[in-house]
């Protein structure tokens, strides 16, 4: 463990923390660009080279606001909440592999800042830390509609964490292991979104929820609740909730890449690793502008029927995808390989079942209002 | 398929605003372009000038009149054919418009007797104080091609002595 070591770790966590922030700014262009263009609109083009410069304006003008804070707030909670938020944002990224590792300088630099053996564990845990700033900014705000929405917050990040816990499972059961690059080498043959789809599919809706978007931001409904948690927060402060939100976007859509779609691996990553940061950044603004797409296109649903769909449909398919991935292992070991097609056949099955009851449940309530 | 229908549903959405991001944007980049005003469109007042560039405007003040926010001041003076502006007898010596006050209803184009004062196309009217919102007849007046068809010039006499022209029909 020498001096050289540590310096690898700072500048790779540099770099990291760097890229996320850089990030942030240039997914709120990439957000209102894509939704511009969806709504046969330009968006913005003014500041800089095709609006490139965008982000460095909207910088400077919230560095400059007021910052406000409620006479009968509580101060340091509402001073540390936003920090609360924002750090588990950042840390929860250190465990993504962007890649095996390369030689530099002489030194073999790994392409992840830790391999630790409870990767998923770890991103769970991380994940769930988050929601406590939300709260804590709702609360210490001392206003009605931001506590509305930090409860709000917390029920819905409680709700979908279990079926996004258990489709997390899947992929450990998949991938017989919880580090974050032994799931990456079990996808080397088959990416996991063909072998478990539905759990894909239940990932991608959780994650959703978990990171407040719509047509999951309850926590934050303009119309309802003035913006919910941060309805009182300015400035800076009010950047750092924007900041966690969209860093959270990134860091989401990368664990789901990582999972789901193979992750770092593409064509030739093994002769030239410097190919594995470019394919996930690739994996990672296609899943983002997934996000965006459902984000123009679905409204917001209505507070009880994310309950409904979060616990009626959600958990339920969750279990039973957990519990038809165990079998299909179970068999291909029995029987042969041959039979991990049980897998995503049954899961589709399954994920039928539970389309019927939603339709099912919403004519039910079709008819009663007539 | 009724079955899947939430499913089909969604994927429609889905598929409608992926659709649109291929169509062409409405935007129009508004200070390079300017989108061109409907025929009847009533922005910055003009005061207009005869083809031989005396003014239309006699100085009546007929539109201070029918002004409903009293936005019109007009004051006449008398032409003499060494110094005239108009055709007739008098003309407005003084013509200004408080902006801040008109509410651009037209009334005032209605009521001139000599078509002088037309509601034109321009609705960029920003101004930082009070005393620019006051629009006085040199900036109302339309410009004239040449130095020598400027107000006021001398004419041989007796030629304009009607103050109101031959009047046709509007056209739109």
């Amino acid at each position: 463990m020498d001096w050289i070591t540590w310096l690898i770790w700072v500048i790779k966590s540099l770099v990291l923390i760097l890229g996320l922030l850089t990030g942030f700014a240039y997914l709120t262009l990439y957000e209102r660009r894509a939704l511009a263009r969806i709504q046969t609109r330009i968006g913005p083009n003014r500041a800089g080279p095709q609006g490139l410069l965008q982000p460095i304006a909207d910088a400077v003008k919230l560095i400059f606001k007021e910052e406000l804070t409620p006479a009968k707030a509580d101060k340091l909670i509402f001073f540390l909440a936003p920090i609360i938020t924002m750090v588990p944002s950042l840390v929860i990224a250190a465990v993504i592999p962007w890649g095996t590792s390369v030689r530099m300088f002489g030194r073999e630099i790994t392409l992840y800042m830790a391999d630790i053996n409870v990767g998923v564990l770890y991103l769970m845990a991380i994940a769930s830390i988050a929601v406590y700033g939300i709260v804590l900014a709702g609360w210490s705000s001392n206003n009605k509609y931001a506590m509305l929405g930090g409860l709000r917050s917390t029920a819905q990040m409680i709700s979908y964490e279990i079926s996004l816990g258990l489709s997390f499972v899947t992929v450990i059961l998949l991938a017989d292991s919880m580090r974050m690059l032994d799931i990456v080498e079990a996808q080397s043959g088959l990416w996991f979104v063909f072998i478990q789809p539905v759990g894909a599919l239940i990932f991608l809706t959780a994650t959703l929820a978990e990171v407040n978007r719509a047509p999951f931001d309850m926590p934050e409904a303009e119309q309802e609740l003035t913006a919910g948690y941060h309805s009182e927060y300015s400035g800076m402060k009010f950047a750092l909730f924007f900041m966690a939100e969209y860093q959270k976007m990134i860091v989401i859509s990368a664990i789901a890449a990582t999972v789901f779609f193979g992750g770092f691996r593409g064509p030739f990553v093994d002769q030239i690793p410097w190919l594995g940061p470019l394919y996930l950044f690739i994996k990672v603004v296609i899943l983002l502008f997934g996000m965006i797409w459902v984000r123009a296109t679905f409204p917001r649903i209505r507070y009880d029927r994310l309950m409904a769909l979060g616990w009626k449909i959600l958990l339920p398919l969750a279990l039973a995808i957990v519990f038809i991935t165990a079998t299909g292992i179970l068999l291909a070991q029995q029987f042969g390989a041959a039979f991990m097609w049980f897998i995503p056949v049954v899961s589709l099955m399954a994920g039928f079942v539970a389309v019927v009851a939603i339709d099912r449940t919403l004519r039910r309530k079709y008819h009663a209002t007539r | 398929m009724r079955l899947v229908e939430p499913v089909v549903e969604l994927g429609r959405g889905l598929y409608r605003t992926f659709a649109s991001m291929f169509e062409k944007p409405v935007t129009i980049q508004y200070p390079e372009v300017k989108r061109p005003v409907r025929p009847r469109f009533r922005g910055r007042h003009v005061l207009k000038r005869y083809e031989n560039g005396l003014e239309k405007c006699i100085g009546c003040a007929l539109c201070a009149a029918a002004c409903p926010s009293d936005a019109i001041f007009v004051e006449a003076a008398e032409n003499t054919d060494e110094h005239r502006f108009s055709p007739g007898e008098r003309y407005a010596s003084t013509y200004e418009i408080n902006m801040m006050r008109c509410i651009f209803c037209g009334y005032c184009e209605d009521a001139c007797p000599t078509e002088a004062i037309v509601l034109g196309d321009n609705y960029e009217l920003s101004f930082t104080s009070r005393e620019q919102a006051i629009y006085p007849k040199e900036m109302l007046l339309e410009p004239v091609p040449d130095t020598a068809m400027l107000t006021p010039r001398e004419v041989e006499p007796g030629k304009f002595n009607r103050s109101v022209p031959e009047m046709k029909d509007s056209q739109d």
